[in-house]
Parts: structure tokens; C-alpha cells; sequence
């Protein structure tokens, strides 16, 4: 496309196509559209596509089938929805795609694969009747399970691209000037303005800047940024040629990791299609913008997040921190100024040119506007990506949305900011969920991970995991982290296999702010959170761990022992055939008992057992 | 990008590598892009392919080194034909992955890290591959298993030892 025009042109001959998928009006024709993300990959959705297509064939139907970006409700995947109908089907397995088409032919509803909601047991039959969306506004997530990934066409019939067009009408203090007036800050961590930001990178002057966007997403148990990858490459494209225009780059790069086959294969092709349509290239749109993108990979170093420690592995080397200042909009990649933004904060930038400054700030809270994306799992019923105003509560994501705790147990911690963050309790549950707020509580956004833990968990094994991953990934450039980490883990380990003293609980706390003050990066002083935490909010588990030498949530091994309930027990020795270490002994009819000396606690008799005789204490 | 496990020293994929590296603009900050290259080739990271690309890329097999051990996913030992990857996550871990991961260490008689002696199996962990409503994970090559399906570890490892029999 050589100018704004065409890109209207364009525009006009999709809009009508796009809108029928949403439901906005009706063309008469249906769409199928199906999760193609990781998660309903993994439960199979590509046989799925490629099973109602042979089905659609086979009925002779003139329909269209997509592998669209995640749905959000990872947990009842994979999903297929029928559009414009806007009916939901959620556990759909490969064998119900005949079953779909079949009902479709004859304009009927396949009941049987509605959701059904826990509550009232009834079936909804369109997205909106699903409490799961209920509180949810999709900015970020706005294509994402709506357009295919792989198309361009789709993109740009859903308004895609208009933004940059746009923002080539304006002068790059205009565009910093938007930025900054919607208040919008850092999706991946930090908070940090990101109109500033680009304005810092716009003032320095250079003959070459450089666009990064921070695609490492190294929070374990997080999944936002793949999604968005995989789900809408393009905003983020377009969104890194506006920082472009605005700062002064020409070109730009996603540091992606090497983990995430998906995203990269969908953001290659974007990168394609959107130089093949002169999106990216020399003269964009027929202005004196040249923008490209290329790609670079990480290998696998949770360090590499850091923006400093991005830079170094860009250049081909170990991804060590250096120390700010100098920032990266000063010197980055290569000495020269450096914009790094996250893959979130990026897919905001169109929506927020398009709509406007005030339109965004709206939304949210006063100091924290717009929404964030969440990947809510662990003990959650719904598990998924969440995508909520800020300053909706903990409570509401958690039950409202994520319909609580599986198996109806007791929420007892959720994780919120992973290995950086901190734990937020009961009392926490009411607490709206904004960057300031967080921080307060003693825990933090971070870049979106919420794990949601329940009373099966420990929360000294919980701190005990963060600082495992934390120890591990410390880079070791810096003497605090390095050695600080590693000093910490060791007390933890001491505790959780028997052997605390309370002594330990007065040097972890001192640790811990020492590594804090004086770790050169965010990796070290952000590593002892999970700790602090935790001490703060369930120190009496500590003391039982090293006082009582007893785990409540019977997940210390060293700390707790199988035994028979005499009471129960009926001597049908099965417990003792799946015994791996043969320590179970006992004839048969007759009480059996446990060689505490060989068990290993493995706990195959407690799940073989079948009149509950095996207790653990 | 890094796909199927190939090992091998042979000429040719020496070659292939050379050919890639040629084929770069420069080859000032590729280093890392080179190493994934060269670990799909030869699906580890050997002394020989290590000190190899320090000679092309012209600098000190010490930085070739210091790169590969910094980063995870760079391996100097040989993958097994199978290679199982239990996800150790958060989302895994609350789910009862470190469980997971013991019982593929003990059922295997390995340790996280290492192949088994005939080759057929490694074994080592990841930190999220993005099913966490599938929680816990195990990646098997490409396969992923997911819930109860990842814990019955026994029958996993026994479906892998009959398709390799099978040929
Ligand atoms: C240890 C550590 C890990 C980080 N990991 C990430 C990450 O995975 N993704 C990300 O976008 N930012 C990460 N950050 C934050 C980045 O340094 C940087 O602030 C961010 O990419 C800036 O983008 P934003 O302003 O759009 O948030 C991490 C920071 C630290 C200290
Ligand atoms: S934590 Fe295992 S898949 Fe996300």
C-alpha cells in the first residue's frame, strides 16, 4: 500500500467480513473460529480445524474456518466458536467437529458442548451468558480469538494499521504528547511512563536509534505476551513503527525466546506479509518513515528480561546487567538510544492512538490507566488470560472470574509479580489491583503471572520454589545476588527438611534486605520478595516447620510420615503391591503397617488405598 | 529455529553451519543466532563445534564458552532420541510437577540433565511452555501431555520404549 487512502480502500472491502465475525452485523454466512494458541494446541485444535473442514466438505457447506489467537478461558479448551451466532463451545474434542458441522447443516445448536455454568447448571449458549467474560474489557487482548493470526487482511479489516497511519499525520511530539496524556505505563514490570520514555529516547540525539520490544517473558507460570504474539502479531508491529516515527528509529527488533516456536512462526509471517504491503519498509504509507523489523532469540536466561541484560544478549553475548544510569534510552543496543517496551505496553499504543489520550485514561484508576492482561492459574478453577480494568479487586478475578478454587478448598495465597513479587492473602482480597496498590501490599504487578494457591500448599516450599528459580538464573555478576541467593536457599532447605532453628528466621530477614540494597539489578533486589512475603504473612508456618518440625499442608516430605489407620485398614494388600520401595508389610485380612525407616513418601499407597486407611500426618 | 534432535559431527554438518555463517551480513553480535543454528544442526554443543565457530567468528573460545553455559537452552551433552521436558513452572509446581520430575528421575534412573546409557531418553526441565490450564506439563519431542495424563509416568516411558521397538 502506498498511501493512507488504499489502506482506507482496504479497509472498506474487509470492515463488512470482520464485523459479520463479531457479531455486528449479519452477512448470513457463519465463520468457525477455533483457538489456535499453545494451550488448545496442545489439547489438539489444529486436528480439530482440519476435522470440521473435512466435515464442512463433506456437507457440502459454504463455511470458513480460522485458528484465531487465545480465547482466554485456557481451562475449558480447546474452544470453537461460531460466529456470528456468537455460540461458545467449550472441551471440544476432535471427534465433536463432525458433530458441530452436523448440528450447523440444520442451523441447531450442538448442546451438548455448551458451557455450563457451575452455578445455575444451565448452558450458555453465547459468550456474553459465561461469567468468565462478564468483568473483563479486551484492549490488549482486543483480536486476540477474534482475528487469524496469520492474516493481514483480517487485521486491517478490524481497523488494523489505521493507527499508524494516523500517527504519520502528526509530528513525533504529538504522538509522545498522546502517549504521556493516557497515562499508560509499563506492562512489563516496571510501571514506568511510557510517554516519557519515548520522549527521553526522542530527545537524544543520534544517527541511529533503535526499537526494542521486550518479548522474553521470563515470570514461570506466565503467559500474556506469547498469547498476544501468537494471537495478534501485527499490533505489535504497528506499534513499534509508531515508536519509530515517534523517537527516531528506523529500526526495531523483538528480543522473543527461544521457547515460543508459535509466536515466532506467527510474528514471521506478520513481519512478512507487513513488508509485502509496504507496512514496513522504506517511505511507509508514503511518508518519509523507514521502519523495519528483525528478530533475535533468547536462549533461555530469566535475566535476559532486564532491559540492560536484553541489550547485552541482542549484541550475541552472556546477558549480564550493567548498572543505570547510563538508561537504555541514553545508550542501548549497540551504545546508541534505545526504546524497550514490552509486548502488552506495544499492543496498547493503536488502540490508544486510534481512540484517544482521555478515552484511555479513562479506563482504570487515576494513577494506573488502562487494563492488564493476567495469566491466572494454578488452584483456579478457570484457568486463563484475564484481561481487567485496573482497579478491579483480587476478589472479582479470582471468583467472579476465575470461579474460585478447585475443589471447592480454601484459598490461601495468591503470587502476583512471580519470583519478583509477593504473596496476597485473604485479608488482600479486596484490594484493587493497580501498580501502587500492589507494591503497598507488599507484593507487585510484575508483568501479569497469578498464581492462585490453596490450603494444600506450603507456603515455605512456595518461597523455597522462587528462590530455587531465583538462585538459579542470578547471572553472578554481582557478589550479592550470586552468593546472597544461594545462602537464602540453603536456610530454606534447612527448614523444610527438619533442621531449622530459629535463628534462621532472624538471618533470613537480614539477608534479605542486604541482597535488596545492594544487588545490582532488578533480579537481585526483587529476589528476596517471595521471602519477605511470605515471613510477613505466614511466619507462624515457619515456626511450625522449625519448632514443630511439622508441614500443615503435608507437602514437606521430611517433615511428615504415611501411616495405617488402624481402624480402617482391611489387609487387602494393596498398598503393599504398589509399594516402590516394599516397605509396606501385612497378610492378607490383617492390619498392615509402614516401615518408616524405606518409605520415601512417594504416596502410591494413599492413592491406591481404597478405604482411606492411609493417613498422613 | 531449533526443531528435530540430530547428532552428529560429520563433514557435512560442519558445512551446512559454514554456509549459514557466510551467509550473514556480519557476524558481529550473532553469536547467539549462530549457536541456535549450530545446535540444530548438530543438536548439541560438543568442545569441537564450540572451538569451530570461535575460529569463524573470530574470537576467544573462552567467549564461544562463557555464552553456551550461560544460557539454558544451549546444551553440551547429546539429547536423547526421546527428550522429556517436565514443565516446572508455577502453574506446574502448585500441580504436583516436582512429583512428576522424581518419578521420571527414578522410573529412568537419571537425574534431571542427563540421557539414559542406550540414548533413548533425556531428561530435563523447563520453566512454562504457556498450557498451564494443563497443568502439570511434560513435553515429550512435540507431544505435550497434560493433567493426569503427565503423571502416569510408567506408562509414558513404556509408550515411547514400544514405538521405539517398533521401529
Ligand atoms: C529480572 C527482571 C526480569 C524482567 N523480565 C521482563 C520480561 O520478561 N518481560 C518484560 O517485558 N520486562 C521484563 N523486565 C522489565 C524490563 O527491564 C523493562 O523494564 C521492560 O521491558 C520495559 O518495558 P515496559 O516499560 O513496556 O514495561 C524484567 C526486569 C527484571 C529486573
Ligand atoms: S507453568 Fe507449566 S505450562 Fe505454564
Amino acid at each position: 500500500m502506498v498511501n493512507r487512502q488504499q489502506l482506507l480502500e482496504k479497509y472498506e472491502a474487509e470492515k463488512n467480513r470482520i464485523l459479520n465475525r463479531s457479531g455486528d452485523i449479519a452477512l448470513g454466512k457463519k465463520e468457525i473460529l477455533v483457538c489456535a494458541g499453545t494451550g488448545c494446541m496442545s489439547s489438539k485444535s489444529l486436528k480439530i480445524i482440519e476435522n470440521l473442514e473435512k466435515a464442512i466438505k463433506d456437507n457440502g457447506l459454504d463455511i470458513d474456518v480460522h485458528g484465531t489467537g487465545c480465547f482466554g478461558f485456557c481451562g475449558k479448551g480447546p474452544i470453537v466458536k461460531i460466529m456470528p451466532d456468537d455460540t461458545f463451545y467449550s472441551e471440544v474434542s476432535v471427534d465433536d467437529a463432525e458433530k458441530i458441522v452436523s448440528h450447523l447443516a440444520k442451523n441447531e445448536i450442538y448442546e451438548e458442548k455448551l458451557f455450563i455454568n457451575p452455578d445455575t447448571k444451565v448452558r450458555a449458549t453465547t459468550t456474553n451468558e459465561i461469567p468468565f467474560y462478564n468483568k473483563q474489557v479486551r484492549l490488549a487482548l482486543k483480536n486476540c480469538g477474534f482475528v487469524n493470526a496469520e492474516s493481514i487482511d483480517d487485521y486491517i479489516g478490524a481497523k488494523g494499521y489505521q493507527a499508524l497511519a494516523l500517527a504519520l499525520e502528526k509530528s513525533p511530539q504529538e504522538i509522545i504528547d498522546i502517549i504521556k496524556e493516557s497515562g499508560i505505563r509499563g506492562r512489563g514490570g516496571g510501571g514506568f511512563s511510557t510517554g516519557l520514555k519515548w520522549e527521553f529516547a526522542f530527545k537524544n540525539k543520534a544517527d541511529q536509534k533503535y526499537v526494542v520490544c521486550n518479548a522474553d517473558e521470563g515470570d514461570p507460570g506466565a503467559f500474556m505476551d506469547r498469547s498476544i504474539l501468537e494471537g495478534d502479531p501485527h499490533s505489535v508491529i504497528e506499534a513499534m513503527a509508531i515508536c519509530g516515527y515517534a523517537i527516531g528509529a528506523s529500526e526495531g527488533y523483538v528480543y522473543i525466546r527461544a521457547e515460543y516456536p508459535v509466536a515466532y512462526d506467527r510474528l514471521v509471517k506478520a513481519i512478512k506479509a507487513a513488508r509485502e504491503e509496504g507496512l514496513l519498509g522504506k517511505n511507509i504509507l508514503g511518508s518519509s518513515l523507514d521502519f523495519d523489523i528483525l528478530i533475535k532469540f533468547g536462549a533461555g536466561a530469566f535475566v535476559c528480561g532486564e532491559e540492560t541484560a536484553l541489550i547485552s544478549s541482542m549484541e550475541g553475548k552472556r546477558g549480564e546487567p550493567t548498572s543505570k544510569p547510563p538508561f537504555p534510552a541514553e545508550k542501548g543496543f549497540w551504545k546508541k538510544p534505545t526504546n524497550v517496551n514490552n509486548v502488552e505496553t506495544l499492543a496498547n499504543i493503536p488502540q490508544i492512538i486510534l481512540n484517544g489520550a482521555d478515552w484511555f485514561s479513562k479506563i482504570g484508576t487515576e494513577k494506573s490507566s488502562g487494563t492488564k492482561v493476567f495469566a491466572l492459574a494454578g488452584k483456579i478453577n478457570n484457568v486463563g488470560l484475564v484481561e481487567v480494568p485496573m482497579g478491579t479487586t483480587l476478589r472479582e478475578v479470582i471468583y467472579d472470574i476465575g470461579g474460585g478454587i478447585v475443589d471447592g478448598k480454601k484459598f490461601k495465597a495468591v503470587q502476583t509479580g512471580g519470583p519478583s513479587g509477593g504473596c496476597l492473602t485473604e485479608e488482600d482480597l479486596d484490594t484493587p489491583i493497580d501498580f501502587d496498590s500492589l507494591i503497598q501490599k507488599g507484593s507487585m504487578m510484575g508483568s501479569g503471572g497469578m498464581i492462585v494457591m490453596d490450603e494444600d500448599d506450603c507456603m515455605v516450599s512456595v518461597a523455597k520454589f522462587f528462590l530455587e528459580f531465583t538462585e538459579e538464573e542470578s547471572c553472578g555478576k554481582c557478589t550479592p545476588c550470586r552468593i546472597g541467593t544461594k545462602r537464602l536457599l540453603e536456610v530454606l532447605v534447612e527448614i523444610t527438611e527438619g533442621r531449622g532453628n530459629m535463628k534462621h528466621i532472624e538471618e533470613l530477614r537480614r539477608l534479605c534486605t542486604v541482597i535488596k540494597e545492594t544487588s545490582l539489578c532488578g533480579l537481585g533486589q526483587s529476589a528476596p520478595n517471595p521471602i519477605l512475603s511470605t515471613l510477613e504473612k505466614f511466619e507462624n508456618e515457619y515456626i511450625e516447620h522449625i519448632k514443630k518440625k511439622k508441614c500443615r499442608a503435608h507437602s514437606c516430605n521430611d517433615l511428615i510420615q504415611y501411616l495405617i489407620d488402624v481402624n480402617e485398614c482391611v489387609g487387602c494388600t494393596a498398598c503393599k503391591k504398589v509399594c516402590p520401595t516394599s516397605c509396606i508389610s501385612g497378610e492378607v485380612k490383617k492390619i498392615h503397617s509402614i516401615n518408616q525407616e524405606n518409605c520415601i513418601k512417594c504416596g502410591a499407597c494413599k492413592s491406591t488405598c481404597r478405604f482411606n486407611a492411609i493417613v498422613v500426618r | 529455529m531449533p526443531n528435530k534432535i540430530k547428532v552428529n559431527l560429520n563433514s557435512s554438518h560442519f558445512q551446512e553451519l559454514d554456509s549459514f555463517i557466510d551467509g550473514l551480513e556480519t557476524t558481529e553480535g550473532e553469536l547467539i543466532s549462530i549457536l541456535h543454528k549450530a545446535q540444530s544442526i548438530f543438536g548439541y554443543l560438543p568442545k569441537e563445534v564450540q572451538i569451530h565457530i570461535a575460529k569463524r567468528v573470530n574470537v576467544p573460545v573462552s567467549r564461544v564458552y562463557g555464552v553456551v553455559s550461560f544460557y539454558s537452552y544451549f546444551t553440551m551433552k547429546p539429547k536423547g532420541k526421546y527428550h522429556i521436558s517436565v514443565c516446572t513452572g508455577t502453574a506446574c509446581f502448585v500441580r504436583g510437577a516436582d512429583a512428576v520430575l522424581r518419578d521420571f528421575e527414578e522410573e529412568l534412573e537419571i537425574k534431571s540433565g542427563e540421557t539414559t546409557k542406550d540414548g533413548l531418553f533425556s531428561l530435563d526441565s523447563l520453566r512454562c511452555v504457556g498450557a498451564c490450564a494443563l497443568a502439570p506439563v511434560v513435553l515429550i519431542n512435540e507431544d505435550v501431555y497434560g493433567k493426569e495424563d503427565a503423571k502416569k509416568v510408567k506408562e509414558i516411558i513404556q509408550k515411547y520404549m514400544k514405538i521405539n521397538s517398533e521401529g
